[in-house]
């Protein structure tokens, strides 16, 4: 039966985000797009709420079953707080996820637990690719199996935390389809270039990858024989980029709303003029929609079925939403909004990005 | 628990609803764009007896329990119409307004009225061979947006006990359908005491044939135009005591209840309007992929952002305006079904949804090319029935200032 309302797990569980996101999150925020890093201790906050365990078995380590639409409330509230803070701690669902969706049972058995700890495992994804025509379905790096083992060349990019990574789940094109294989940060050939030099998201490492020739086993392709469902893959990843901009849309139309009503001019606050308070419910209406086309795809994903048109209309929505929503959140703030004082320009050079993102479950 | 499930039922009835759209509307949606001030006939004898029997169950309720009873667990009554509105729309939405029912004025009497009077207005829609109509008359040629500044009054003769009305009302869909091609009614909003404002405002029931009534020539419209749009005046027009719609609270002239009562019709409207609006853009948006496919154009949902033409960006455009209208009108229905206020989901989807049709029909018409603007085909038809809903039931603007009062938590007075 059609229902929009939080079951009682969900609202204690956004409510939990939403004080890590105001108390620990937003206090670290400027300083860590500053300085280009994340407070550990507040990395590990976010870690120690739990959200992967909860949606892996318990034959796996963890206590539960993985809901597509509770993984997304907790991001949006992540996002809300601060993308690229968010972006470290879901770090681990890059693999995770594609882990839990493809994975043969061998595969599960042997990693799954690792995502069940206290301390944040080592490993991180690189789907994306640096140039014009990327696309997540038609990869330029390419694996070709001789012998029982995977050749893999090219180069990768937005790859998150790279440079502590101890193992990577690597996308290529083998024979025209996207597969992904699991690669050991010490395997030779593989390179771990530069930290790059991002608009956005700046506090989260990213880096280049470079793959000369890298040997890899053919049990370390994931899925085993069967391979992965790119399409798949890309659904969840849509959906969980979708609900962060929706996060990131709503801290930017939260602040202005605030400020629209405590700015002083000519007498009045600014939020008493049309112009001003039409801008503000324009961005709630365009929170409000694209939040819908998420959940409505993560309801469709959480009953095994396709979203593909979903998440393809809902991702073009969001991803304009969110540049739409900082940007008139600045506008707003006028002057102050462009001075780095304030949060909102962060919000907007953030948001930026989402167009650019597409196969990872955040960047 | 996050669901956008439809009950099986509601599935099947729509199912039934589809096939009325599709053979017994579209068929004449041209025809009666063209003879704007013919009856679809067809359309009006299919929906009767429908009416009826919905109608009849409600009734049906109310005389067994002396009052409006409220059943266990969600009302999908609600969702049920919205769902129906949409696809009727979706057939026809200048037909769809000719549905033989109480309307706008039967949901005044239903949010207004008290028991006795909602069995003595409504059985009327529940019975009998012949099809009847509601009408409701709130906006005045001075009066649109600001309809608490009506002019329209109503002054009791206390010799006779009956209301005197007089003034003239604009707009009126379905008017003449009610008041002079059928034996129904009409609510008319009347102030007791002009210098009382909102808190004068009151609701009566006008019967047809009520002396001193006039029902003017149907108005010609831009769309919808097989819907009926009349101007009614009032000179002298003398009603019985008791069509005063509303409890003994009501009737009192130091509260604004009676003109609450208007506004909340609205929160049901406004999702209905929105529902329509997603239907008159589904429609088109069917219609030019449809068309598009078949000269080779169509969208390619797995391609990035950057590998899409020009056509494919607008139609996923389209497709992303029509998508989040329908979710928010979902929305706003939700929250009536499970007995929540809607004041602001009602506001944020009617503002959304009628801006997006009317976006999707202008740029179906533009995708179409010559085809799109040609009289031969029904996307120029409904580009300009989209445009109602931009307007009708409040215009965008009045929608986003409610919205926009509800998320600054202001009233009228700060955020005029």
């Amino acid at each position: 039966m059609l229902n929009f309302e939080l079951d009682q797990e969900q609202k204690m569980l956004t409510d939990a985000i939403g004080r890590l996101a105001n108390e620990r999150m937003r206090k670290v925020s400027r300083d860590a797009d500053e300085e280009g890093h994340i407070p550990p201790e507040v990395a590990q906050a976010g870690w120690d709420l739990g959200l992967l365990p909860t949606g892996i078995p318990e034959a796996y380590g963890g206590f539960g079953e993985y809901s597509v639409t509770t993984n997304v409330l907790a991001i949006e509230e992540l996002a809300f707080g601060d993308l690229a803070i968010a972006a470290h701690i879901l770090s681990p669902n890059n693999v995770a996820i594609p882990l839990l969706l493809c994975g043969t049972e061998a595969q599960k058995e042997a990693h799954l637990p690792l995502f069940c700890e206290g301390t944040m495992p080592h490993v991180t994804a690189a789907m994306q690719e640096p140039g014009l025509q990327y696309d997540a379905r038609n990869l330029k790096t390419t694996a070709v199996l001789a012998d029982n083992q995977y050749t893999l060349n090219g180069k990768k990019s937005l790859v998150p935390l790279a440079d502590t990574a101890e193992t990577f789940l690597i996308y290529a094109n083998e024979d025209g389809r996207t597969q992904a294989f699991f690669v050991p940060a010490d395997a030779a050939g593989l390179t771990v270039g530069e930290r790059e030099k991002l608009m956005g998201l700046k506090a989260l490492p990213t880096f280049t990858l470079t793959l000369d020739n890298v040997q890899v086993p053919v049990v370390n392709r994931l899925g085993g024989d069967a391979g992965i469902d790119i399409g798949l893959i890309l659904n969840h990843s849509r959906v969980a980029l979708g609900a962060a901009a929706v996060g990131l849309a709503r801290a930017g139309f939260e602040y202005a709303r605030d400020y629209a009503k405590q700015r002083i001019q000519f007498g009045e606050p600014i939020a008493h003029r049309q112009s001003i308070a039409f801008m503000l419910a324009e961005m709630a209406i365009d929170i409000d929609g694209a939040r819908m086309m998420v959940w409505e795809a993560t309801w469709l994903l959480d009953q095994g079925k396709d979203a593909t048109k979903e998440t393809a209309v809902m991702k073009h929505f969001a991803d304009d939403m969110a540049v739409r929503v900082a940007d008139q959140a600045l506008q707003i703030l006028g002057g102050y909004g462009y001075i780095r004082e304030y949060p909102v320009e962060l919000w907007l050079r953030n948001a930026r990005g989402f167009v650019q993102w597409d196969g990872l479950v955040i960047v | 628990m996050i669901s956008f499930e439809i009950p099986e039922k509601i599935k099947n009835q729509l199912t039934m609803t589809e096939m009325v759209a599709k053979q017994v509307m579209r068929p004449y949606s041209r025809h009666y764009d063209e003879h704007e001030h013919d009856r679809p006939k067809e359309f009006i004898e299919m929906m009767w007896p429908i009416m009826k029997q919905q109608n009849k169950a409600q009734v049906d309720r109310w005389k067994a329990n002396g009052s409006a009873s409220k059943k266990e667990g969600p009302n999908t009554a609600i969702l049920g119409l919205i769902l129906n509105i949409e696809m009727l729309s979706y057939g026809d939405a200048g037909q769809y307004l000719c549905i033989p029912t109480g309307g706008l004025g039967g949901a005044a009497v239903e949010a207004v009225g008290t028991t006795e009077q909602k069995i003595r207005f409504m059985s009327r829609f529940a019975e009998g061979d012949k099809p009847a109509w509601g009408a409701m008359a709130i906006t005045e040629p001075d009066a649109g947006s600001d309809n608490s500044s009506m002019r329209t009054t109503a002054v009791l003769d206390a010799e006779t006990n009956e209301w005197i009305l007089n003034g003239e009302k604009i707009f009126i869909t379905s008017g003449a359908l009610a008041l002079q091609e059928s034996n129904d009614f009409c609510v008319v909003w009347a102030t007791v005491d002009p210098a009382a404002g909102r808190k004068g405002i009151k609701s009566f029931v006008v019967e047809a044939n009520t002396p001193g009534v006039s029902v003017s020539p149907g108005l010609d419209k831009l769309g919808i135009r097989a819907s009926d749009t009349v101007v009614l005046s009032f000179q002298d027009a003398r009603i019985p005591y008791d069509n005063l719609l509303g409890s003994a609270e009501v009737k009192e002239a130091d509260t604004s209840k009676g003109f609450q009562g208007a506004m909340k019709t609205f929160d049901a409207s406004r999702p209905a309007v929105a529902a329509s609006a997603v239907g008159i853009a589904r429609a088109a948006l069917e219609f030019t992929k449809e068309t598009l496919a078949a000269e080779g154009i169509a969208v390619d949902y797995t391609k990035p952002r950057h590998q899409l033409t020009a056509v494919e960006r607008d139609l996923l455009e389209m497709e992303a305006l029509w998508k989040t209208a329908w979710l928010l009108t979902l929305k706003a229905t939700e929250a009536i079904m499970h007995g929540r206020g809607n004041r602001l989901e009602a506001s944020m989807a009617k503002a959304h949804a009628g801006t997006a049709v009317t976006r999707i029909t202008q740029k179906a018409v533009e995708l179409l090319g010559p085809l799109g603007y040609s009289r031969e085909t029904l996307a120029e038809k409904w580009m300009r029935d989209a445009k109602i809903n931009d307007i009708y039931e409040g215009t965008r603007q009045i929608n986003l200032l409610i919205v926009a009062r509800a998320i600054l938590g202001y009233s009228r007075r700060e955020l005029k």
